[in-house]
């Protein structure tokens, strides 16, 4: 691996009376396309800029490769930046702004040809290097400006939104093309998105970020099937999420790596009683928060015939349906408080059975193993 | 037949300008041409007879070393202008308070130009302010000569001059992308190289304008001169004076304005000129690369290339 590990310890940065990041810690796998996500204020821009040396932590490390790079300046940390509004060097062509960091380090013509070319090539945009960037689309806009930060073969790259400007179908394309050279070149990619698509989509792994602080890191199907607090399965994905009492806990099986699995029933004013497993240790009486995914759950007009003791029913009535191609968004509305969101797949059209419509008396029914219990964070 | 109409109108409109910039811009100066060419009046005034006479006067030792010094103070106080300008662009661009900064740029306006030169020699005077703080610490136990010299013409130069290079300067400054300079931190410059090679060129139009909205009315200086300046900082603009009120040599004042307009027109037309020789290496750069492209890869080459991102690039122009 060509890459670097970077790695945060307690950082934390206040801008005035606003504090930006709060006692952050992180450590990235060397070559592991890492994903900063949360929504905009949440630090992670000024943890990227922080990385890159563009802002001073007001404490903490950052090592990169086990050495502090805090004391130095941007200029000599092998880190380098995409930004987001491209920053290309308007009255330089695109071949001289791919080749600015080798002109700086003063290196041959010929060595710069050829290394402009080969990287120009990576990001396919050879017939473009003696247009200016006002002449380019925002795609190759970005092209360029991952082939100039990229050219004098950093440890790590740090992407900071950089898909945000453009339209949601090149974003999509750029995104398998950042990918793709990902795989290629092998170094270590930090990206900053508040996007949980593109994050899901790309990312080895991922911090969720919230006012300054990491809630969660873990793989995308960590994040987005086991959510650690209610703001983190809110703002992955879609959800349904309940305040709760915990009724009672029995253990029913060991899971896979010996713990406990332990099946609860929650009290949910809304709903009535819900069942749910879970691994945490639960006792009578306690406060959670219960979640469950809209694609999780199933939805019928009559009212389902399995003798399973784990599946939780539910009655209610549609209150819109949003037919969106490839599936359909049911709010079905189980009492006056509640409305649950529900996904159901066009998946394979004979399966479905009559359309359930506006106004349709529904059944709705869940496994306990795909419900969750999430931390409920006071902020 | 609509654009025939449309075209009328064209000259309509242009009319007005045209009569402003013909009444006075072009028949005063058609006048000193004139004037540079004719033989003097005893009392003033001219005699409308052809002459050379004004030209041939201009070529003597004594006019060379005046206009050698005027185009030699003249370069050095457009020099330190710009040289104090461009921080202060600079920093009004970055500051929060870009509208008190304005208004304090502006604000000598508000003063007419003579009160403001005399305001300086009450600072500079052998009793002025500077030189009676310099008695007041013991620096000095008499004064100190400031005024009537060639530096003192230079400073007074540079105050009265330094709003003409701020202005252009900051409002090109202040469109400038900062990111810009971070991006080029980033990619390993220095903080002087990336202000040397990604600020300046970018903010190249406005320092352009700066040099010539100093330069010019700085080589046709004559108040500053006259009044904080020694015999021996006398330029152009007050020899002009000279011939006009004291030797009432009017072609011979005619023929040092029209040197003066000459090498004010020199400075614009140089500027023009690199103005243009950057679009033009640029254009070249581009041919010189679509050439090199067309025949190292070939059509079936770059077409692939092409091909690629065909779609993002039709994507692309439609929004811009």
């Amino acid at each position: 691996m060509k890459g670097s590990d970077v790695t945060i310890e307690r950082v934390s940065k206040a801008f005035g009376e606003f504090k930006a990041l709060k006692d952050v810690g992180l450590e990235i796998k060397k070559g592991e396309f890492f994903s900063l996500l949360g929504p905009s204020g949440c630090g992670k821009t000024t943890l990227l800029r922080i990385i890159a040396g563009f802002e001073t932590p007001d404490d903490g490390v950052v090592m990169i490769d086990g050495t502090d790079v805090l004391p130095l300046p941007p200029d000599k940390r092998h880190s380098n930046t995409v930004f987001q509004n491209y920053a290309l060097f308007p009255h330089l062509s695109v071949y001289e702004n791919v080749a600015f960091p080798l002109r700086i380090k003063k290196l041959p013509n010929a060595e710069i040809k050829k290394r402009v070319t080969e990287y120009l090539k990576l990001v396919e945009l050879e017939g473009h290097a003696g247009k200016k960037p006002s002449q380019l689309s925002g795609g190759q806009k970005q092209r360029v400006a991952i082939a100039r930060a990229l050219i004098n073969e950093p440890s790590v790259l740090l992407l900071d939104e950089p898909l945000s400007a453009l339209d949601a179908k090149l974003r999509q394309h750029m995104l398998i093309e950042l990918d793709r050279i990902h795989d290629k070149i092998g170094i270590t990619f930090i990206y900053v998105t508040h996007d949980q698509q593109e994050a899901l989509s790309v990312s080895d792994r991922i911090a969720v970020m919230c006012q300054g602080d990491v809630l969660q890191v873990g793989t995308p199907h960590e994040i987005y099937e086991s959510p650690a607090t209610d703001f983190v399965a809110r703002f992955i994905g879609e959800t349904n999420l309940f305040d709760a009492t915990v009724l009672n806990a029995e253990k029913i099986k060991e899971g896979p790596s010996g713990e406990t699995v332990l099946m609860v029933e929650l009290d949910i004013a809304e709903l009535g009683r819900v069942k749910v497993t879970t691994v945490d240790d639960m006792k009578s009486g306690q406060k959670v928060c219960f979640t469950i995914r809209p694609e999780k759950i199933a939805i019928s007009t009559e009212k389902p015939s399995t003798k399973r003791s784990d599946i939780n029913f539910l009655e209610g009535a549609v209150d819109e349906p949003i037919y969106s191609g490839f599936q359909t968004k049911f709010y079905v509305r189980i009492s006056d408080d509640a409305v649950f969101k529900v996904i159901k797949q066009h998946a394979n059209y004979s399966d479905e059975g009559p359309d359930i419509v506006w106004k349709d008396k529904v059944y709705i029914s869940w496994s306990a193993d795909d419900g969750y219990i999430v931390e409920t964070r006071k902020s | 037949m609509k654009d025939g109409a449309r075209r009328n109108y064209g000259v309509l409109y242009a009319g007005p300008t045209a009569l402003w910039f013909t009444l006075f811009f072009a028949a005063p100066l058609g006048i000193i041409v004139l004037y540079s060419f004719l033989k003097k009046g005893l009392y003033g005034g001219v005699e409308y007879v052809f002459s050379l006479e004004a030209y041939q006067a201009l070529i003597n030792p004594t006019f060379a070393a005046i206009t050698i010094r005027t185009v030699i103070t003249s370069f050095f106080a457009t020099l330190i202008t710009i040289c104090i300008a461009l921080p202060c662009g600079y920093f009004m661009a970055k500051s929060k308070n870009q509208t008190t900064l304005l208004l304090l740029v502006i604000i000598p306006f508000w003063t007419n130009f003579l009160i403001r030169v005399y305001a300086w020699i009450a600072i500079l005077g052998n009793n002025g302010f500077l030189n009676e703080f310099l008695r007041k610490i013991g620096f000095v136990k008499d004064y100190m000569q400031f005024l009537y010299n060639q530096e003192a013409v230079i400073l007074v130069l540079v105050y009265m001059y330094l709003p003409y290079a701020i202005l252009p300067l900051f409002s090109t400054i202040d469109k400038f992308d900062f990111s810009l300079l971070e991006a080029a931190r980033d990619l390993g410059a220095t903080k002087l190289g990336a202000i040397t090679k990604v600020m300046l060129p970018n903010i190249k139009a406005g320092i352009y304008a700066a040099v010539l909205f100093t330069f010019i009315p700085i080589f046709g200086a004559y108040a500053v001169p006259l009044l904080v300046g020694g015999k021996d900082s006398y330029m152009l603009g007050n020899v002009i004076a000279d011939q006009l009120t004291k030797t009432r040599n009017w072609p011979l004042a005619s023929a040092i304005s029209m040197v003066i307009t000459a090498v004010t027109t020199l400075g614009v037309l140089i500027m023009m000129f690199l103005n243009k020789r950057d679009a033009n290496r640029a254009a070249e750069e581009r041919r010189a690369f679509a050439d090199a492209a067309n025949a190292s890869l070939g059509g079936d080459a770059s077409l692939g290339g092409d091909a690629s991102i065909g779609s993002d690039v039709s994507m692309g122009d439609n929004k811009s």
